[in-house]
C-alpha cells in the first residue's frame, strides 16, 4: 500500500513552473516553480496577502497564469498543460481526478438539496446512474467523514459547520480524486471541531494515498497534515522544505517571525 | 562490516533572525561512524548539542555544511543534501526516532498511536494492533488505558507510549534522546532489554542518556560531543 519508491510514485502528479499573476504592476504570485508527487501533502502558509489562495487558483486552473504554467499527470498517464485543455476536458478533471475544499463550505455544497444529493451529485455527474448504487455510496461516505446516516435526507444548511464541512470533504472524495486542493478547510470552525476535522482529513489522506495542496495560516495544520510546507511572503515562495524541519529549524527571517508568533498550546 | 551512520565533518549554526542576526554556533566538524548493533551514546553537558546532532541525524535540522550519511536500502544517501521526499522515505524505512516528548495527535487511542509506524509500512491493523499490545503490556501501561489517547496520561505514561512507537519497527536506525528519563526502576529496565534486543537485531543507535547506570549498561561506545563544541 505504501511503497513510496515504486516507479508510479517517482513520477510527479502535478508541476508549476514559474507561474506569475498579476494584477496590472501588482505581482500577487511571483515566479512559483515545484513538483507534486502522488500521496504527497504540500501546505503553503503565509498570512493575508501573502499570494497563497492566488496561487492555489492558479494551481487547480481557476485562474488564468500571468506567465508559467501547470501540468498534470491525467489518468492516462499523459502530462498535459492545464491551459491547453479544452473547457470540458478541465471540468471533467474538476469532477473526477480533482477535489477542491472550499473555506466556506457554502461554497462548495448545494445548500438546498439534501446531503445525500449532494455527494450522489458527483457520481452522477461521472455517470452513474443507478439510484441504489449511488444512495449506497453516499451513505458509505456520510459514515466515513462519522455523519449520522439518518440525517441523509437533511439539507446541509441544516447542519452545522462542521458537518458542513465533513459533508463538503465527503462530495469532493466519492469520486476517487487522486489530488485535492484545500482552502483552509479548518478556517472557520471551533478549536474543538478543528481537531475532529484534522483528525479526519489526516487518516482519509493517509488511507486513500492522495495528494493535496492545503493553504493555510495555522501552522499547527501545516504540521499535522503536511509532508512540505511553501511559505510565502509578497507573492514569492520564501523557504520551502520538510515541514517540520522548516517548522523546527526556519531560516528566513520572516519564517522566523511565524513560528515564533504561534502561542503555546 | 557495513557502516549505517556516517557522519564527517557536519557543521550547524543558527542564526536568529527576530534577535538582530545574532549567530549561534550549534556543533562543528561532527564526525563519527556507527555500525549495525552498536549503541554510541553521545556524551557531554546540557546544551553541549547532543540534542541536535540527533536531530541532524534524523533530517529535522538542516546541516550548514558537511555530511550525513544513512544506509538506505543498501545505498547511502546523504541526508544533508536529500530531497524531502527521500528523507521521508529514509524515515518511514530506515530511521526511528524516540523523541522526549510524544506529541499525541487529539483523538487516536493509544494502541493505534503505537501500531501506526507498522500499518504505514503495509502491516494489516490487527497485527499491528497486536504487536502494540505486546509492547504496551512489557511497558506495564493497562490494558484499559489502551483505546484512550495519551494526552492525558501522566509525564511517564506517555514516554512509554513514545518508547512503545519507536521500538515497534523493525527499522535498521534508531534514535533515542533521553528514552528514560522519567521512567521508574522496573520501566528502565524494561527499555535496557529493549535496546540489547534491537543490538541482537542489528539495529545500529545512537542514545542521549543522563542516566550513568543505563549509559554503562547500554553504551557500546562513547562519542564525546564537547569535542564538537562549536564555540571558537
Amino acid at each position: 500500500m505504501a511503497d513510496f519508491d515504486t516507479l508510479e510514485a517517482d513520477r510527479p502528479l502535478l508541476i508549476a513552473d514559474g507561474l506569475s499573476k498579476s494584477y496590472g504592476r501588482i505581482a500577487a504570485c511571483r515566479d512559483v516553480s515545484f513538483s507534486l508527487y502522488p500521496g504527497e501533502v504540500l501546505a503553503i502558509v503565509g498570512e493575508s496577502g501573502s499570494g497563497k489562495s492566488t496561487l492555489l487558483q492558479l494551481l487547480s486552473g481557476q485562474l488564468a497564469a500571468s506567465g508559467g504554467q501547470v501540468s498534470y499527470r491525467m489518468r492516462d498517464g499523459v502530462t498535459r498543460d492545464l491551459a491547453a485543455l479544452g473547457e470540458a476536458e478541465r471540468r471533467l478533471l474538476f469532477r473526477t481526478d480533482w477535489g477542491f475544499v472550499h473555506q466556506d463550505p457554502a461554497q462548495g455544497l448545494r445548500m438546498a438539496v439534501s446531503a445525500g444529493a449532494n455527494v450522489g451529485e458527483r457520481l452522477m455527474a461521472v455517470g452513474w446512474n443507478h439510484y441504489g448504487r449511488i444512495r449506497e455510496s453516499a451513505s458509505d461516505w456520510l459514515t466515513r467523514v462519522e455523519i449520522d446516516v439518518a440525517r441523509i435526507d437533511d439539507a446541509p444548511r441544516t447542519y452545522s459547520g462542521g458537518m458542513r464541512q465533513r459533508l463538503q470533504i465527503a462530495r469532493n472524495l466519492v469520486t476517487g480524486p487522486r489530488l485535492v486542493f484545500m482552502d483552509e478547510p479548518t478556517g472557520g470552525l471551533d478549536v474543538s471541531v478543528q481537531a475532529r476535522l484534522l483528525d479526519l482529513l489526516r487518516n482519509l489522506v493517509a488511507e486513500l494515498h492522495l495528494a493535496v495542496v492545503i493553504v493555510t495560516h495555522d501552522l499547527a495544520v501545516a504540521r499535522l497534515l503536511s509532508h512540505r510546507v511553501m511559505v510565502m511572503k509578497g507573492g514569492r515562495v520564501i523557504e520551502t522544505g520538510l515541514t517540520d524541519q522548516v517548522l523546527d529549524d526556519p531560516r528566513e527571517p520572516y519564517t522566523q517571525l511565524l513560528v515564533s508568533s504561534i502561542l503555546p498550546p | 562490516m557495513t557502516v549505517m551512520i556516517d557522519i564527517a565533518d557536519a557543521n550547524k549554526t543558527f542564526t536568529m533572525h527576530l534577535q538582530g542576526g545574532i549567530e549561534l554556533p550549534v556543533v562543528r566538524g561532527v564526525t563519527f561512524q556507527v555500525q549495525p548493533g552498536e549503541c554510541v551514546v553521545l556524551s557531554g553537558p546540557s546544551g553541549a548539542g547532543k540534542s541536535s546532532i540527533l536531530k541532524m541525524i534524523f533530517g529535522n535540522y538542516r546541516c550548514d555544511s558537511g555530511r550525513i550519511g544513512i544506509r538506505h536500502r543498501g545505498m547511502l544517501i546523504d541526508l544533508a543534501t536529500a530531497e524531502p521526499r527521500q528523507v521521508l522515505n529514509v524515515r518511514r524505512a530506515t530511521i526511528g526516532y524516540v523523541s522526549q516528548f510524544l506529541r499525541a495527535v487529539p483523538r487516536v487511542a493509544t494502541i493505534d498511536v503505537v501500531a501506526e509506524p507498522l500499518i504505514v509500512n503495509g502491516l494489516s491493523r490487527a497485527d499491528a494492533q497486536a504487536r502494540a499490545g505486546e509492547l504496551l503490556h512489557r511497558l506495564n501501561i493497562p490494558e484499559r488505558l489502551w483505546q484512550l489517547p495519551p494526552a492525558t496520561f501522566s509525564g511517564g505514561e506517555q514516554q512509554r507510549v513514545n518508547i512503545a512507537r519507536g521500538f515497534i519497527s523493525d527499522l535498521p536506525i534508531l534514535l533515542l534522546d533521553e528514552p528514560t528519563a522519567s521512567l521508574d526502576a522496573a520501566n528502565r529496565a524494561v527499555v535496557v532489554e529493549l535496546v540489547a534486543e534491537k543490538k541482537r537485531q542489528g539495529v545500529a543507535m545512537v542514545a542521549i542518556v543522563h542516566d550513568d547506570e543505563i549509559r554503562h549498561l547500554i553504551a557500546d561506545r562513547i562519542v564525546d560531543v564537547t569535542s564538537f563544541a562549536a564555540a571558537a
